[in-house]
């Protein structure tokens, strides 16, 4: 059974026209390590927050654990982990207590909370900062207590929000092995992230979102061979009138999937580059060929095949 | 399903009693400035009122000769107003407007209102306190004799209880309503007038002279808070009736209760 079911899911906050979140259905698989990778906007964190009870649905239904979260937000609960977009550790409480009183909060008894905190501390190697106020610490160590204080009461799914954005790089990494030991553990982990690499290399499967609405899902590889091409050729050109001819003749070639024209000349999604690069040199000699570039496969270019946009906009 | 809601109501009460472990963890680290706090205004205000005063012979230019016995369940009132307001409405202002710090709290396997809930409870302990401590101030520092006996202790300990679940739950109106940068301002123009229109400093029956104004104050808590206490430690002096201060204190209790929730609610859930 699906660990978290998400059906017909709309979100219409008041004094909005559009829907933040547009009839997202899909299911996340017990021991997932899921991402919702989309641009800012897009209704990720909406989308977190129904899953979480923090945010109440215009309609469809959520299931985690197979307890519905608006209709049983309290249980649910017990079976979610989050660490939000902006830090919520409880400044008044020293690391150690943040971890404590987690556990307390879940009906862990002292001896058990104390257990777990210290336990805690060991596995995300915080122990010597124990009893360090959480502004005493660095962003990146924060956010490594907010992990641990996410999973102190052993949920069955964690919930990421954008848990890389103002980490720096060195951070990032080291959260992203955080992350991966989680799964190893067995947690289902569901995050989301507007960084293409970070989806690229942590995710087991994802779904890309744009406007509220889910565009494609599938493990990162199969996004990158199904969605059209595998391999991207940018085609800079000295003259750019009149490119239809050109466009036609290279969209002939077996290999090339389909032709794009951009500000400097033409986008073609390619399986494999065998053999091409010449031929396609050979076919824009008149245009005057000012360069070429070849990118393998991103989810950058997933992303730009189904929307026209770039991640990054 | 007996059996279920058994044990969730368990579960309910270990997370309830989590959130109130985790507040008087907090206020034991801050006891000293917390205790400071409290007692430092109405101890000025008797030094002055009641023992410099008498002292150099202006005694009977202010309330009269009791004076202070008038004082004692006023500024216990004042006190566990204040304590109310600075155990929930700062706190909660800030971390909603800034620090999102109860997200976690809010995240506990507990129905969102008791973590509202909580905090009103927590803060009436933190009140219950204040007044206690104000009491021994307000019986020895008056130059003039104190007139104290606990007239009945049910009344008493229902006029601290629900007076103390007042303040709080007007903290948590406060908290939940106010931005952090307007909370000076409702300050200003909310908390001090009540305080200094709640009947602290005269009982309400005095008033009788100034009709309109002794008709106004009645929709303002603090008045019943002073003449709960009035009544259950200073009958002496006139009073209102028992049945219509707790009355009033649990209409209060309930309008205020319900406004703090429901802004709480919109503020955690969107
Ligand atoms: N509390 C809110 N009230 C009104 N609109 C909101 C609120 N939160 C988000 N939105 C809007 O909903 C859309 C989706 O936002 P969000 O879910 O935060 O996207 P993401 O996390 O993908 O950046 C955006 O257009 C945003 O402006
Ligand atoms: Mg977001």
């Amino acid at each position: 059974m699906p660990i978290v079911e998400i059906a017909g899911l709309t979100k219409v906050y008041d004094q909005q026209k559009v829907a933040a979140v547009d009839g997202i259905d899909l299911t996340v698989e017990r021991g997932e390590l899921f991402g919702l990778l989309g641009p800012n906007g897009a209704g990720k964190t909406t989308t977190i927050g129904i899953c979480t009870t923090r945010i109440l649905p215009t309609s469809g239904r959520v299931t985690i654990a197979g307890v519905d979260v608006v209709a049983q937000p309290a249980q649910a609960r017990r079976n979610i982990g989050v660490v939000p977009q902006y830090n919520t550790l409880d400044r008044s409480l020293t690391i150690f207590e943040n971890l404590y009183f987690h556990c307390r909060y879940f009906g862990f008894s002292n001896a058990e909370s104390r257990e777990r905190a210290g336990a805690l501390l060991k596995q995300f190697l915080l122990h010597e900062r124990a009893k360090s106020y959480p502004s005493q610490l660095s962003g990146g160590l924060q956010q490594r207590v907010q992990i641990a204080r996410a999973i102190a009461h052993r949920p069955a799914v964690l919930f990421l929000d954008e848990p890389s954005a103002g980490l720096d790089p060195q951070s990032r990494i080291a959260m992203w092995d955080a992350v991966r030991r989680l799964r190893e553990e067995g947690i289902t982990v569901v995050l989301t992230t507007h960084y293409m690499e970070e989806a690229d290399a942590l995710c087991d499967r994802l779904v890309i979102i744009d406007h509220g609405k889910a565009l494609a899902l599938d493990t990162p590889d199969r996004l990158k061979t199904t969605l059209g091409a595998s391999t991207v050729v940018e085609l800079d050109l000295r003259h750019c009138e009149n490119l239809a001819p050109l466009s036609e003749k290279l969209g002939a070639i077996p290999q090339i999937a389909s032709v794009e024209t951009t500000a400097s000349g033409l986008r073609l999604f390619a399986h494999g580059t065998d053999g091409l690069l010449p031929e396609i040199v050979r076919a824009a000699q008149d245009y005057g060929v000012r360069d070429l570039s070849i990118d393998e496969p991103t989810l950058e270019t997933v992303f730009i095949r189904l929307t026209g946009r770039d991640l990054r906009e | 399903m007996s059996n279920l809601q058994t044990a969730r109501r368990g579960s309910y009460a270990g997370a309830f009693a989590g959130l109130m472990l985790r507040d008087l963890r907090v206020l034991r680290r801050e006891l000293g400035p917390f205790i400071v706090r409290i007692i430092m205004q109405p101890l000025l205000f008797l030094f002055v009122f009641t023992y410099v005063l008498p002292h150099i012979g202006q005694a009977n230019t202010i309330g009269g000769a009791d004076f202070a016995t008038v004082l004692l369940p006023g500024l216990m009132a004042v006190a566990i107003m204040f304590s109310g307001i600075s155990a929930v409405a700062l706190p909660l202002s800030q971390e909603f407007g800034i620090t999102r710090e109860i997200d976690d709290r809010v995240m506990s396997p507990l129905p969102v209102p008791f973590v509202a809930i909580e905090k009103v409870c927590f803060s009436a302990l933190q009140s219950t306190l204040a007044a206690l401590l104000v009491m021994p101030l307000a019986i020895y520092i008056p130059t003039n004799p104190v007139h104290v006996h606990v007239a009945s202790w049910p009344m008493l300990a229902a006029t601290l209880l629900l007076s103390s679940l007042v303040a709080g739950a007007l903290g948590l109106t406060i908290g939940a309503n106010v931005k952090p940068q307007q909370i000076g301002l409702v300050f200003s123009i909310v908390v001090v007038p009540i305080t200094f229109l709640g009947c602290v400093y005269y009982p309400w029956a005095a008033l009788t002279r100034v009709r309109w104004l002794q008709l106004a104050v009645l929709v303002n808590p603090i008045v019943y808070m002073s003449e709960g206490l009035r009544a259950a430690l200073t009958p002496n002096v006139p009073h209102m009736y028992s049945g219509v201060i707790l009355l009033a204190l649990l209409i209060s209790l309930l309008v205020l209760g319900w406004i703090g929730i429901r802004g709480f609610l919109r503020r955690v859930i969107s």
